[in-house]
């Protein structure tokens, strides 16, 4: 009888090319994906020595990070240290023959939307950039995972990484989400849960209903933010959502190709009696909208959770973590996070850029006003243009949000948006670390229609207390 | 890579649990150049207010600690954002080793590959050593890699693991790369094998 094996035993079994004495294997690597975030002499330690890239060909990159969002292009008078950046990876596809979709092509956009769009991201693959937040591409049933500058230059010479093998974890979501509840507040509930270390040597596998029942977006948003609970990656099997999403993508096999290939996609689903080294269950039904109040994702609470108290928690390293957290965002123990007045809002990154996320804040804001500065920076220029297509920027714009050009923009600031030093921002991004969105920013991450109502707000509110969307129907 | 065999120096004791890479080098540096050094974002918003002046009541500034070449730390250091240039920021400011319960994964891969000796220790000896050093910033201790220990005087000496290549690689400073070149032979097979099972990867 053949062994039970989990998706991630299965994917992972596919790639070994060698394994060493000392426990680590040769794990090869089908895709490299590449930011604009590469320091200049990261290619050319490896390119200087004579050594070729192995295959270009399986490489793609596109520039996010240090991009500006208010146009595309870099003028004369821009930051020279951010043009530098996005010139290094031009210079790098150059070189390489590696795929760029630079700043001139509407595919460029955030790596992790980028990836899945074009249908680079398959299932069964494994996939590296030197990105933490490549976990995102494992809702597809990929091993995906961020990598330093020192193991990019090993898969540029190799096409393969020395890996330990990490355990498994299985965490098994059933119940339906309530309206309201998405994707991005079951990934906060479960971080909070298990904690920012909670899955750390582990890759996790999302399973039961609440995730059979999602999107891929909404999939994507939940494996994106696994390497916030310390995941190696986090995983989802591939089934016909995944599959339908895969037809027709640019670069997805076509024909009787692809058909072989959804045959073996189907394959991939952790088979009934296979063990995990962990399992963790969690209700669906049970979840409200999530809300961060502190400085980790872990900080994360029910909108109608009250802040804690951090003379309330025994343990001394997270009661020091708390007073010091709350002091930061200038929050009391106790207090309500609805009707917290914000200062800004942000929607948008790898985490919530996607259509769906627009849509679902749209169908927020549809016929009101912002009452504070509120951006949206679609995920990608496809994503734009969608959203373009069906009218979702006119609701943007008329409701008073910028309506900007993709990237990163705001969820790490570093290409000149920023959140202002003190500013209190309701953000659909991953990270609300200190000084995160700017020196003395402080952030609440939280859902596209969480952030939406409060742009129209100008508070922290209940999204299931808001009047009803105008057109969006609420789904697990 | 500069290569690691034995270490004897004070400890900077640096509690506190989830140190993420954002705070050990703030992303608005991420950008400099290699060459430059990265020492001086170190710790960066933790050591300088808004004006660029020290933090006198931050642990880094505290004299005592100046010349501190190991770096004990909490548990999950170095979490979130993959950015070697975290570990450039600890390894340039002169640390060679950091010694925690545990650490992020990508930290821990990326301080491998850049001479700088990430060292796993259980909690409550963890504690032992911060309670040390903070009694004592003169307390010294000693990292021996050979023989995989950290020793201080007067106290039973404490063993640590490590992957044996790895500990290889560090012990004479190459990197891997080399190595697996050595094997081209196997990954082009692999990619043969690939090609005829997976067409459309
Ligand atoms: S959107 Fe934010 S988290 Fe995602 S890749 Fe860009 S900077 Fe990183």
């Amino acid at each position: 009888m053949a062994p039970s094996l989990t998706l991630f035993d299965k994917v992972w079994n596919d790639h070994v090319v060698t394994q060493r004495g000392d426990g680590q294997t040769l794990l090869y690597v089908d895709r490299l994906y590449v930011a604009d975030d590469i320091l200049p002499d990261v290619f050319p330690s490896v390119l200087d020595r004579g050594v070729p890239m192995r295959r270009p060909e399986r490489s793609f990159g596109t520039p996010d990070h240090y991009i500006p969002t208010t146009k595309r292009r870099f003028d004369a008078d821009d930051d020279a240290e951010r043009r530098g950046m996005v010139e290094t990876l031009e210079r790098t596809a150059a070189r390489t023959g590696m795929t760029l979709f630079g700043l001139d092509d509407p595919r460029q956009g955030i790596v992790h939307v980028m990836g899945p769009e074009q249908g680079l991201t398959l299932p069964g693959s494994t996939i590296v950039c030197a990105d933490s937040h490549t976990s995102t591409h494992g809702a597809f049933g990929a091993f995906a995972f961020g990598i330093g500058f020192s193991e990019l230059s090993h898969v540029v010479a190799t096409q393969s990484l020395w890996q330990r093998r990490p355990g498994t974890m299985r965490i098994r979501i059933e119940g339906t989400l309530s309206p309201g509840v998405c994707a991005k507040d079951l990934i906060l509930a479960i971080i909070g849960r298990i904690g920012v270390g909670g899955a750390a040597g582990h890759v996790i596998e999302y399973a039961g209903g609440a995730i059979a029942r999602m999107s891929m977006e909404g999939r994507m948003t939940v494996c994106n933010m696994s390497i916030e609970a310390g995941a190696r990656g986090g995983m989802i099997a591939p089934d016909e959502t995944t599959i339908a999403y895969l037809a027709d993508r640019p670069f997805a096999p076509k024909g009787v190709l692809f058909d072989k290939a959804a045959a073996a996609w189907r394959r991939l689903a952790s088979d009934p009696q296979a063990r995990f080294d962990r399992e963790v269950a969690l209700d669906a039904s049970a979840l409200s909208p999530m809300v961060t109040w502190g400085t980790t994702p872990e900080d994360a609470i029910g909108i109608d959770e009250l802040v804690p108290d951090p003379d309330l928690i025994v343990d001394l390293v997270r009661r020091e973590h708390a007073r010091r957290a709350l002091a930061y965002m200038g929050l009391s123990p106790g207090m309500r996070l609805s009707g917290l007045p914000v200062d800004c809002v942000f929607i948008g990154s790898c985490t919530n850029g996607r259509i769906e996320d627009l849509r679902e804040a749209a169908a927020v804001i549809a016929g009101r006003k912002v009452v504070v500065p509120s951006f949206v920076v679609p995920g990608s220029g496809l994503v734009k243009r969608q959203a373009e297509a069906e009218g979702l920027d006119r609701i943007f714009k008329e409701a008073g949000f910028a309506w900007r050009e993709a990237g990163c923009s705001m969820c790490i600031a570093i290409n000149g948006d920023a959140v202002p030093a003190g500013q209190r921002c309701a953000a659909t991004t991953n990270r609300n670390f200190v000084n995160r969105q700017g020196p003395g920013a402080r952030t609440h991450l939280l859902s596209p229609a969480m952030a939406a109502s409060a742009a129209v707000n100008g508070c922290l509110t209940d999204i299931r207390q808001q009047p009803a969307p105008r057109s969006f129907a609420w789904s697990a | 890579m500069e290569p690691f065999e034995r270490l004897e120096a004070r400890a900077l004791p640096m509690r506190g649990a989830n140190i993420d890479t954002d705070r050990i080098l703030p992303s608005r540096f991420m950008q400099k150049p290699r060459a430059d050094g990265f020492g001086r974002y170190f710790f960066h918003d933790l050591r300088f207010d808004a004006v660029g002046a020290e933090r006198p009541d931050y642990i880094v500034n505290n004299p005592a600690h100046r010349d501190a070449r190991i770096l004990i730390a909490g548990e999950n250091f170095g979490c979130g954002s993959s950015r070697e240039q975290a570990v450039y920021a600890v390894f340039d400011y002169g640390f060679r080793a950091v010694v925690a319960p545990s650490f992020g994964d990508i930290f821990y891969a990326n301080a491998l590959k850049n001479g700088l000796l990430p060292v796993v220790l259980p909690g409550m000896e963890i504690e032992a050593l911060f309670a040390a050093c903070e009694a004592d910033p003169s307390t010294r201790l000693a990292i021996d890699l050979q023989n995989l220990r950290v020793s201080r005087s007067g106290q039973p000496d404490l063993p640590f693991a490590i992957d044996d290549f790895n500990r290889q690689l560090l012990l004479t400073g190459q990197d891997e790369i080399a190595f697996t070149l050595g094997l081209a032979d196997e990954i082009s097979t692999f990619e043969e094998l690939r090609r005829a099972h997976s067409a459309w990867l």
